[in-house]
C-alpha cells in the first residue's frame, strides 16, 4: 500500500520536477533521472519527441520494485508496456536500461541485484515487441541513488530500473 | 647476548614506483629480514596471543626517541620512534608509557638502558635506537629490550634511503609486535580503497593508497569513471577492480609500478567482485549474464576464463581458502543471501551460514580459521566471523551500515567501512568512513582518510 502511494507521488513529481527547485525526496528523485540528455538548450514546453525528456514526461521512465526482488510488479508493468509502445512510435531510439538498489544491502551483491532488476525490465521491453538489439542493460547497484534520504519512501524510489534514451 | 644481532645489518633495497605511483615500497633485497633467534621458541616470556588477553592487558613498552648525534638525527628518530608508538597503540596490544615519565634519557638509554629506571615505571619491554643520516641515506639501529630479565631481544640495524624512514619504521613495529607476541605484525602493509567526494547521485569514486597508519595517502585514479571494490595480489604490486570506464563495468588490473590499468578479459556484460587466488595466478569473479550472476576463474597469463558456479541466482564475492583449495562466496540461490563455501574447481558448495539475517561479503582469514563477513539482521548491518564449516559465529561491530571486511596479513585485525544515514532528503549527514576492528571484537579505530572511504583492502606484508 505503501509503495503504490510512492509510485504515485513519484509520477506527479515527474510532471513539476523540471518546473521547480522543490527538494523534497520525491521531486529529487525524479528529477535527478537518469543522467542521459538533460535538458539541453529546451526550454520548458519545448520537449523533443522521442527524446529522455518525452520519456520522462509523457510515459514515465522507472518502474520500482520491493525490497530485495528483481520481479517487475504487476503495477508496475504498464509503464514498461507504456515505454514499449513509445519505443515503437521512435524506431531510431536505442535505451539503456539501468538497475539500481537501495543502500540497505552490501555493494557487490547490489551491483548484481540491479543487474537482475535491469535484466528483468528489459525483458518486460522485449515481450512487448521491442527489439533486443535496441536495449541494453547496465547496474549501478546501490551507488546511484535517486532519492538522497535514508528513509523507507527513499529506499522505495531507489528500487528502480530506468529507462534511459542513448 | 646483547650484541647477538646488531651485526645483522641489512640493507633495505628501496625504489620508488615509476609512474603515476611514485611511492616507495621494499624491494626483494630485503627478503631475509633480520631475526634474532630466541631462547625457547616462540614470544617472549612465553606470552602467546590470545584474544582475551589484550582487551584487559596491554604490553606496557617504553618508547624514548632514538637518539642522534644531530638536530637532523634527532628529528628523524623521533619521527621514526612516533610511527613506531602510534603502530603499537593502535593495535590495542601494546601500551606506550606516558614519555613525561621516562626517566633515563633517550641518549643515555640507547648507550647502555639503565634498567631500574623503566622497571619503576612500569614498562615490560624498551626500545632504545640511534638514528643517523648519512646524505641521502639513513642508517636506524634499534633494539628490543625485555625490562625484567634485562635481556635484549632484539637489536637490527637498516640502511636505507631516508625518505623511506616510515617503511622502516613499520618494518621495525613489526619486528617489535613479532617478537613480543609471538606472530607477525601488519604494520609494514598497505590500503586500497575507494575515495568518495561529491553528493550521493553524483558520486566521484576513486582508486586510492595509503599506509595502514593513514599515511603516505595517493590517488590512482583520477575520478573520470567510478572505481569499486579494489583488491590487491599477493604480490602488493597489483590491485584487481571493477572499472566503469566507457560506461562498461568490468573487472580491471591495476599496475602500482607502472600506474596502467586493463581490462581483465572480454566478458559479455558486467563483471565485479574481483579476488586473486593467494598463487597470484588466477582472478576469481563474478559476472552477471542476462539477469543471473555466476562466479568465474580466470587465468591470469593465458586469460582464459572457466565458470564455477551456474543455475538462478546471484553468485557474487568469491574468496579463495588461504591454501587455495576452496572458495567462500555469497549466493541467493537458497531465497536470500547467504555463505557457501565450494571447492576450488566448482562444485561441492554447502551453505555456511545459518544465523538470523543476510550474510555477505565473505572474507577467508589469511590464518585460514575463520571467515569474516557482513551480516544484514533485522534492519541493521553487522561485520562479524565464523569457522569455515559456519560455527562459532560472533558479531564484531553492529550498527546502521557496515561492510566490506578486510584482513590485515596475520589475521588478527579487519578493517571495513562503516555508514552513516542521511539525515534529510538531501542526503546531509551521510557518511562513509573507514574503520579496524580486532578480530576479538575490541579496540575499533576510525582510520582518517580525507574523503568519504568505502571498499578497503588490505595489501599483505610488503617486506616479508
Amino acid at each position: 500500500m505503501q509503495t503504490k502511494l510512492l509510485g504515485a507521488l513519484a509520477a506527479a513529481a515527474l510532471l513539476t520536477a523540471c518546473a521547480s527547485e522543490d527538494t523534497s525526496g520525491a521531486a529529487t528523485g525524479a528529477g535527478a533521472a537518469g543522467g542521459a540528455g538533460g535538458m539541453g538548450g529546451l526550454g520548458a514546453g519545448q520537449i523533443r519527441p522521442g527524446s529522455q525528456e518525452d520519456l520522462v514526461a509523457n510515459v514515465g521512465d522507472r518502474v520500482f520494485f520491493d525490497t530485495d526482488s528483481s520481479s517487475v510488479r504487476a503495477d508496475q508493468r504498464t509503464t514498461l508496456e507504456r515505454q514499449a509502445a513509445w519505443l515503437a512510435q521512435y524506431p531510431q531510439v536505442q535505451v539503456v536500461v539501468e538497475g539500481h538498489a537501495d543502500e540497505r544491502g552490501t555493494r557487490e551483491y547490489n551491483l548484481a541485484l540491479g543487474q537482475r532488476r535491469a535484466s528483468s525490465a528489459r525483458d518486460v521491453l522485449v515481450a512487448n515487441g521491442v527489439s533486443s538489439g535496441r536495449l541494453s542493460v547496465i547496474s549501478y547497484g546501490k551507488d546511484r541513488p535517486a532519492a538522497l534520504g535514508s528513509s523507507a519512501d527513499a529506499w522505495a524510489q531507489n528500487r528502480r530500473a530506468v529507462t534511459v534514451v542513448r | 647476548m646483547t650484541q647477538q644481532n646488531l651485526s645483522l645489518s641489512r640493507r633495505l633495497a628501496l625504489m620508488g614506483l615509476g609512474g603515476l605511483v611514485g611511492m616507495p615500497i621494499l624491494g626483494a633485497a630485503s627478503r631475509a629480514r633480520a631475526q634474532a633467534p630466541v631462547p625457547g621458541g616462540t614470544a617472549a616470556g612465553g606470552q602467546v596471543i590470545d584474544i582475551t588477553r589484550a582487551r584487559t592487558d596491554p604490553i606496557p613498552i617504553a618508547l624514548p626517541d632514538f637518539a642522534g648525534g644531530s638536530p637532523a638525527a634527532q628529528q628523524l628518530g623521533q619521527n621514526i620512534t612516533r610511527v613506531i608508538a602510534n603502530n603499537l597503540r593502535n593495535s590495542g596490544l601494546f601500551r606506550p608509557v606516558e614519555r613525561a615519565a621516562y626517566i633515563q634519557t633517550p641518549e643515555a638509554a640507547a648507550a647502555a638502558p639503565r634498567f631500574q629506571d623503566w622497571r619503576v615505571i612500569g614498562a615490560q619491554a624498551l626500545v632504545t635506537g640511534r638514528a643517523e643520516p648519512q646524505g641521502d641515506r639513513a642508517r636506524i639501529e634499534f633494539r628490543l629490550w625485555e625490562v625484567g630479565s634485562e635481556q635484549q631481544l632484539q637489536g637490527t640495524a637498516y640502511t636505507a634511503a631516508a625518505a623511506n624512514w616510515r617503511q622502516i619504521a613499520h618494518v621495525i613495529s613489526d619486528v617489535i609486535y613479532e617478537r613480543m607476541l609471538g606472530e607477525k605484525g601488519y604494520f609494514d602493509t598497505r590500503i586500497v580503497y575507494i575515495a568518495e567526494s561529491g553528493p550521493r547521485d553524483r558520486r566521484v569514486r576513486r582508486l586510492a593508497i595509503m599506509d595502514q597508519d593513514g599515511e603516505n595517502h595517493r590517488f590512482l585514479t583520477d575520478g573520470s569513471f567510478q572505481a569499486l571494490t579494489p583488491r590487491f595480489h599477493p604480490n602488493a604490486r597489483q590491485i584487481a577492480f571493477m572499472s566503469y570506464n566507457n560506461n562498461q563495468p568490468r573487472v580491471y588490473l591495476f599496475n602500482l609500478d607502472s600506474g596502467r590499468q586493463e581490462v581483465l578479459g572480454n566478458f559479455q556484460g558486467m563483471t565485479l567482485s574481483p579476488r586473486f587466488s593467494p598463487d597470484g595466478r588466477n582472478v576469481v569473479l563474478s559476472s552477471a549474464r542476462g539477469g543471473d550472476a555466476n562466479i568465474y576463474v580466470v587465468d591470469l597469463a593465458s586469460r582464459r576464463e572457466r565458470q564455477l558456479t551456474s543455475g538462478g541466482g546471484l553468485d557474487v564475492s568469491p574468496c579463495y581458502s588461504p591454501d587455495g583449495s576452496q572458495i567462500v562466496f555469497n549466493s541467493d540461490r537458497g531465497g536470500d543471501q547467504q555463505l557457501y563455501v565450494m571447492d576450488a574447481g566448482g562444485g561441492g558448495a554447502r551453505r555456511i551460514s545459518f544465523g538470523n539475517g543476510r550474510y555477505a561479503t565473505p572474507v577467508w582469514s589469511p590464518r585460514g580459521d575463520l571467515i569474516a563477513f557482513t551480516r544484514i539482521s533485522g534492519g541493521r548491518f553487522g561485520i562479524g566471523v565464523m569457522r569455515p564449516d559456519g560455527s562459532g559465529e560472533r558479531i564484531l561491530s553492529e550498527g546502521w551500515g557496515m561492510e566490506g571486511p578486510s584482513f590485515a596479513p596475520n589475521g588478527r585485525v579487519l578493517t571495513f567501512y562503516r555508514e552513516s544515514p542521511a539525515r534529510d532528503s538531501r542526503g546531509s549527514g551521510y557518511s562513509a568512513r573507514l574503520a579496524m576492528i580486532d578480530i576479538a571484537g575490541f579496540n575499533e579505530r576510525q582510520i582518517i582518510t580525507p574523503t568519504d572511504a568505502t571498499d578497503p583492502s588490505w595489501s599483505p606484508l610488503l617486506s616479508s
